[in-house]
């Protein structure tokens, strides 16, 4: 038996050990780059990262738990292009040791527990057909029923097209759940990370009610290609880019990788999950302060609109009430 | 290769004449069809946003003296009107016009009749820089709350997202020979073929007749066209259309306004084909015990915990590929 030393295999290093960044050319030595989250050290270009990469970016190691692990993609058209679709599948899982091209389950981030969904580029484009869409329905409807907030970081190029229309319909399966969490009060986070175009971010990419960014990311519709071809108009600088969505409005930060799980963190304690129907009122973290100062403050409106304009103001309400106001002739 | 064969070449000829018709230039449009399917059509106009986008058309109309609120693509007939109508590619003024037509006919409780026919969202910068992404997304978040009845009606191409900003419904009814698909079979084949002349191969390869959708549960009801098709009669196919659209939203009214959404939700959720195999969950061991920890800090062999990214571990390859 040979005796093996612990120290030996860094001797032979491997011939891959350095890695050359897109962004400004410079040869970045592979373990370097590790330990720098995959950021270029000169540029701060940010690496694509693989699920498990950014489940121990984000949380808190030991604490992820992945539901639907077996779910997977069938070919219900018998997709058949330059090679058969279930041949495309079929290498996407070896290269990437994955089932499909998202994982989703319960975590921690600081000890809150969010039911988050990953999406990986590797896995063709990281792209949306039948069971990404389930996994990530299922991402969204654990979270309704178990009233913990919803994270998705996305990486993909849209819609997988070797499902055709089933694809496209699940914009509107993955959609279809977010009304209820916010129905239900239930907040939802999105992480866009380099590259989220089409079908996924015009569907629950856009839809956040916080919209985070790696910098630099490509966000678009269409292709930027596309783009100039249609209209034949020069593109704007740094068109599709993280930072030209930060400015047009469609997305609330640019988040460095360093900064993320610090960032989620202090959004899950500053944008809690509501408490459950009437336990508003009870809940001593929110029953005093700015709401209950809010409310009184609206009765008060509400009175001296009602003396001013002879219009009855009834206290807004929660769960589907509607402020009504209703003309003074009508009231009892 | 496995035995899954390209599609023979009577389904790709009998698919690319299906496109076609679809695309016919004399395919009757929304504003064709309205006046002969409803009754004091009145066109409202503008997003209250920033514009008016003349690719999307809507407004409120009377369905056998019933008020409703329909919305369509608008395309053009000929290279004039097609142009004024942005060949009825739309951008997120045109959808967020919709959303207000929408929100008023669920103010209102009028149901809600859709048209489709798109090539696809207009993928410019323009449109781009307005958000073209988060106005079909919010879009389509709309449609699936609305509380009102939506019956879709697809009348010639279903392109991809600019579609869907409007397609979803309580039911959806295609003409016979409309099409729905994921992506245009051009853009299709551009990335899957890498070639422009497999076109109507991969427009057989994504099954985007109606036929198809029926069989895919995509659709629900096919309305058979008048002779060669819809763009012989123009006035057949509006009584077509009437037809099954009232017939439709009778179903429809049938049920009461919670199982309405309960059933639009669980057709939604429903939608998509795959499997769950018995591969058990890949649960993570405790979080590291101390001695994996001192082991971790000191370098011993062996006692590292692992770490998902060396069960996922990632890599410098990259294809920017199969996405739309």
């Amino acid at each position: 038996m040979p005796v093996k030393f612990p120290f030996s295999r860094r001797r032979n290093a491997p011939a891959d050990a350095w890695t050359k960044c897109p962004d400004c050319d410079q040869q970045v030595f592979n373990r370097q780059l590790a330990r720098n989250l995959r950021v270029c050290p000169t540029c701060g270009h940010h690496f694509r990262l693989s699920v498990g990469e950014r489940l121990d970016l984000l949380l808190d190691e030991g604490s992820f738990e992945e539901r639907d692990a077996g779910l997977e993609s069938l070919d219900p058209l018998g997709f058949h292009d330059t090679k058969p679709y279930v041949d495309r599948l079929e290498a996407a899982r070896i290269k990437t040791g994955l089932n499909e091209a998202a994982i989703w389950g319960i975590g921690q981030i600081h000890g809150r527990r969010v039911a988050i969904g990953i999406l990986d580029f590797r896995f063709m484009g990281g792209s949306m057909g039948s069971a990404v869409g389930e996994k990530l329905a299922r991402c969204f409807e654990t979270a309704l029923v178990e009233r913990i907030p919803a994270i998705v970081v996305t990486a993909s190029g849209g819609a997988r097209m070797q499902e055709g229309t089933l694809s496209l319909l699940q914009l509107a399966k993955t959609t279809a759940p977010l009304p209820r969490l916010d129905a239900a009060g239930i907040p939802f986070i999105v992480l866009l990370t380099d590259p989220t175009t089409g079908g996924v971010l015009a569907s629950f990419a856009s839809l956040g009610d916080v919209v985070l960014a790696e910098p630099k990311a490509l966000i678009g519709f269409a292709g930027a290609r596309v783009a100039s071809g249609t209209t034949g108009d020069e593109l704007p600088e740094g068109f599709q880019r993280a930072e030209f969505l930060l400015s047009h409005g469609f997305v609330d930060q640019i988040v460095t990788r360093s900064e993320q799980r610090a960032t989620l963190a202090r959004l899950l304690r500053t944008l809690p999950v509501a408490p459950a129907d009437d336990a508003w009122q009870e809940d001593p973290a929110r029953g005093w302060g700015p709401i209950g100062a809010l409310s009184g403050f609206a009765e008060r409106l509400g009175g001296a609109v009602s003396e001013t304009i002879g219009i009855d103001v009834e206290p807004a309400g929660r769960n589907g009430d509607r402020p009504v106001a209703k003309h003074r002739e009508e009231a009892p | 290769m496995t035995g899954v064969l390209a599609p023979p070449p009577e389904v790709v000829e009998e698919a690319w004449r299906r496109v076609m018709l679809a695309r016919h230039p004399q395919r009757p449009r929304t504003l064709d069809l309205l006046p002969l399917i409803f009754e004091e059509v009145t066109e409202l106009h503008g997003d209250r946003l920033f514009g008016d986008d003349p690719a999307i058309v809507g407004g409120p109309a009377l369905l056998d003296g019933h008020p409703v609120m329909v919305i369509g693509h608008q395309k053009g007939n000929d290279t004039e009107t097609n142009i004024e109508r942005n060949f009825g590619s739309a951008r997120p003024e045109g959808f967020r016009k919709a959303q207000r037509l929408m929100r008023l006919a669920e103010k209102l409780g009028m149901p809600l009749i859709t048209f489709l026919d798109t090539a696809g969202a207009d993928p410019g910068a323009a449109a781009e820089e307005r958000g073209q992404a988060e106005a079909i997304a919010s879009s389509i978040k709309l449609m699936t709350e609305l509380q009102v009845p939506i019956v879709v009606v697809i009348l010639g191409e279903g392109g991809s997202g600019g579609a869907l900003a409007m397609g979803v419904g309580d039911e959806v009814l295609a003409l016979e020979n409309a099409v729905y698909s994921v992506i245009s079979p051009e853009g299709c084949a551009a990335i899957l073929w890498r070639s422009p002349d497999d076109v109507r191969t991969a427009a057989a390869a994504m099954r985007m007749t109606a036929q198809d959708q029926l069989e895919l549960g995509v659709v629900d009801v096919i309305i058979s066209e008048p002779g060669e098709g819809a763009h012989t009669d123009h006035a057949a196919t509006a009584r077509a259309i009437k037809t099954a659209v009232v017939a439709a939203m009778g179903r429809i009214q049938q049920r009461g306004l919670q199982s309405l959404l309960a059933h639009r939700y669980a057709r939604l959720r429903s939608i998509g084909r795959y499997q769950e195999t018995v591969a058990g969950p890949r649960v993570r061991p405790e979080p590291p015990s101390l001695r994996r920890r001192l082991g971790r800090l000191l370098h011993l062999p062996g006692v590292r915990a692992p770490r998902w990214s060396e069960i996922w571990p990632g890599d410098e390859e990259h294809d920017l590929e199969d996405g739309e």
